[in-house]
């Protein structure tokens, strides 16, 4: 709403309202250093999302990539309001969700859940799958009785590929493809509009990835689900994504279609990301870096772009001014000054 | 043609466990030349970095037992070395490069007292002169500042950073063989690229072979000459990069190949690998792939396949060769 320019790169007339709507989403953490730096005032900020804005259309999947340390996670985190944020707007599925509290805030959690990186921390290792499952269940008050619970239970299990026989163990029994497989069961439980994943394929081995991405896509086209897929892996990606936001501490430097990031990448950053994975082809181009010097901090950055200092375009006004979102048709947003 | 730098011969290890006994490397023998790089690709539990250690002697025995084979390292049978000609092995000869610098790095000492206490204890040489060394080392692998970062603490470097001072430790020796175990898992794709072309100048730079092990077939296609797939102990296939990219045999790998979603042709699903793999305690008879495997016949699930060479230099351990 407070971003028109955005607004009318994705509106086109026969679309659907936006499932999720980000508008100048900051997250500002700061630091109060030693008792000395305390004791006169002195704090830095980490700047660790900082001015964000992106919308995602239902049934749709919207990729978040960047590197450790831009944002990506904190960013999952402020849309769950797991944390809160220092400034900006949420809209999920046309709520606003951060004037919400108490039931009504429950409510929209029960739209949107999250699946996490490591399914070994993620699920109480005390806890029978059962047990696991039906938990939400419970909190959302969507089963009445254990046999509604159970029969409700079986159903996600076979949703999700597993068998019958696995509602009763633990988590230790289970690889951990099968346990993302009970993450995302768990996800399921209370029909959400929309999942979002953080990093839920990195931990699994090349094989697994391959069944899980696969389970999230057909789940995607079963309940039209919408997606919000944080990854630091390209090639994931790119075959899961709709819609790619590219962030760097704390920036999104380069958003749009997949086909156009991946065919057409104007940032600087973007075009560095591409030129650095090593593709599985002894005959493409080998992996290489094409930017100086190691990732910026997020703490107290510069005032204008955060690639300035390791860029190979730069010019004397990227350390001054910080380059807006400029449309390079069909909705693929840079924010670069030469690009 | 002089032998091969290292030859690793029907290596078998067995760890004793409370569970029960686990094989976790299976009669595996491949060599590796002077000058060559040989990538191992698996996945988590196939046996690569087991493989690796009992190559440095690294293997702790108990629970662990190397239950057959032989591993020559510059014609010198490694498993019979004495506790001293071992020592001389590691760190002079072969050098380790981990994948967890943090947890590989001691955090109490600067990184200079760590590179100088491995000069003077390999080298003999006089403390002023490893300083000398240690800073010009870590020039080499490209930290800026270096003479002023000897005082610097792990905790002070970044991901990438500190995987360079492990190299810089690697190389202090001048050994003639790396093994380079997942150096770049941990790590961000931009930091991964600058490590990758380090390594491979390093490589060249001091005339080193190389054991690279990895999960990612993107980081052998190009960090590689010769490669070996791994899975649940065994090795499946075996060949130099191009025949396996180009022509792998294994339904293993291609299943791997075909698993990875691409940056260049789009398919709405992946084709993976199906099932999971087998619990190493009690694993499928015959074959270990064959419970996954698309083309499992009755044989695959009686006994196990030997490895055939099937082209020159490319071997592959599946009964489908045996048909053609």
């Amino acid at each position: 709403m407070s971003n028109p320019a955005l607004n009318e790169t994705f509106a086109t007339t026969s679309e659907p309202a936006p499932m999720l709507e980000v508008t100048n989403l900051t997250k500002h953490f700061t630091l109060h250093g030693d008792l000395v730096s305390r004791s006169v005032g002195r704090t830095r900020v980490l700047k660790a999302v900082d001015d964000i804005s992106f919308v995602l259309r239902p049934s749709e999947t919207l990729g978040l990539v960047g590197e450790s340390g831009c944002g990506k996670s904190t960013t999952g985190r402020l849309i769950t309001r797991l944390i809160e944020p220092t400034s900006g707007r949420i809209e999920l599925d046309g709520q606003d969700l951060l004037t919400l509290s108490g039931n009504q805030l429950l409510k929209m959690r029960k739209k949107a859940q999250l699946v996490f990186q490591d399914p070994y921390s993620s699920l109480n290792p005390r806890k029978t799958i059962m047990q696991i499952l039906e938990r939400p269940l419970v909190v959302h008050k969507l089963a009445t009785g254990w046999s509604e619970r159970r029969e409700r239970v079986l159903d996600l299990l076979n949703m999700v590929g597993l068998g019958r026989e696995h509602i009763d163990r633990y988590p230790h029994e289970f690889s951990g493809g099968q346990r993302q497989r009970i993450a995302i069961a768990r996800a399921l439980a209370v029909e959400p509009r929309i999942v979002i994943g953080d990093e839920p394929v990195s931990a699994l081995d090349v094989s697994i990835q391959a069944q899980v991405l696969n389970l999230f896509r057909e789940l995607q086209e079963k309940f039209s689900l919408t997606y919000l897929f944080i990854a630091h892996d390209l090639s994931v990606i790119r075959h899961i994504s709709d819609t790619v936001v590219v962030m760097y501490v704390g920036k999104v430097v380069e958003s749009g279609p997949v086909e156009a990031i991946f065919s057409e990448p104007q940032h600087p950053y973007t075009k560095a990301l591409m030129a650095a994975v090593p593709v599985a082809d002894p005959k493409s181009p080998p992996p290489r870096l094409t930017l100086t010097g190691e990732v910026s901090s997020p703490i107290d950055p510069p005032p204008g772009c955060r690639l300035c200092k390791r860029c190979p375009i730069a010019t004397p006004n990227c350390t001054t001014e910080p380059p807006p979102l400029r449309d390079f048709g069909g909705g693929h947003m840079v924010a670069c000054h030469n690009a | 043609m002089s032998s091969p730098l290292l030859t690793v011969e029907d290596l078998t290890i067995r760890f004793h466990l409370k569970r029960g006994s686990l094989t976790a490397v299976n009669g595996v023998s491949f060599n590796i030349g002077h000058g060559e790089t040989f990538g191992l690709v698996g996945e988590s539990g196939s046996g690569k970095t087991v493989t690796a250690r009992a190559i440095m002697r690294l293997i702790p025995m108990p629970p662990g037992e190397v239950a057959s084979g032989e591993i020559h390292f510059e014609e010198r049978n490694v498993l019979q070395l004495n506790d001293e000609e071992i020592r001389d092995l590691r760190g002079r000869r072969i050098a380790m490069v981990f994948q967890e610098p943090m947890s590989a790095l001691n955090p109490v000492y600067s990184v200079g007292t760590q590179i100088i206490d491995v000069l003077r204890t390999n080298l003999g040489i006089s403390k002023a002169e490893a300083k000398e060394r240690a800073a010009e080392l870590l020039d080499l692998v490209g930290i800026p500042s270096a003479r002023s970062r000897l005082n610097s603490y792990v905790h002070e470097f970044s991901g990438g950073m500190r995987q360079r001072v492990m190299l810089a430790m690697a190389l202090s020796c001048d050994p003639k063989f790396l093994i380079a175990d997942e150096p770049t898992t941990a790590l961000d794709v931009t930091i991964q690229a600058t490590i990758l072309e380090l390594i491979q100048s390093m490589i060249e730079r001091f005339d080193m072979s190389l054991l690279f092990i990895t999960h990612n077939l993107g980081v052998v296609a190009h960090a590689c000459d010769k490669i070996g797939v791994m899975y649940a102990s065994h090795l499946v296939e075996l060949g130099s990069k191009d025949e396996i990219f180009a022509n792998p045999q294994h339904p293993y790998t291609v299943g791997l190949l075909n698993s990875i979603p691409r940056l260049d042709d789009q398919q709405r699903y992946l084709t993976p690998i199906e099932g999971s793999v087998c619990n190493m305690l009690a694993p499928p008879s015959g074959c270990k792939f064959h419970p996954r495997c698309p083309h499992a016949m009755d044989v695959c699930r009686k006994t196990a396949p030997a490895m055939r060479e099937i082209a020159p230099g490319h071997i592959s351990a599946c009964h489908l060769n045996d048909q053609s």
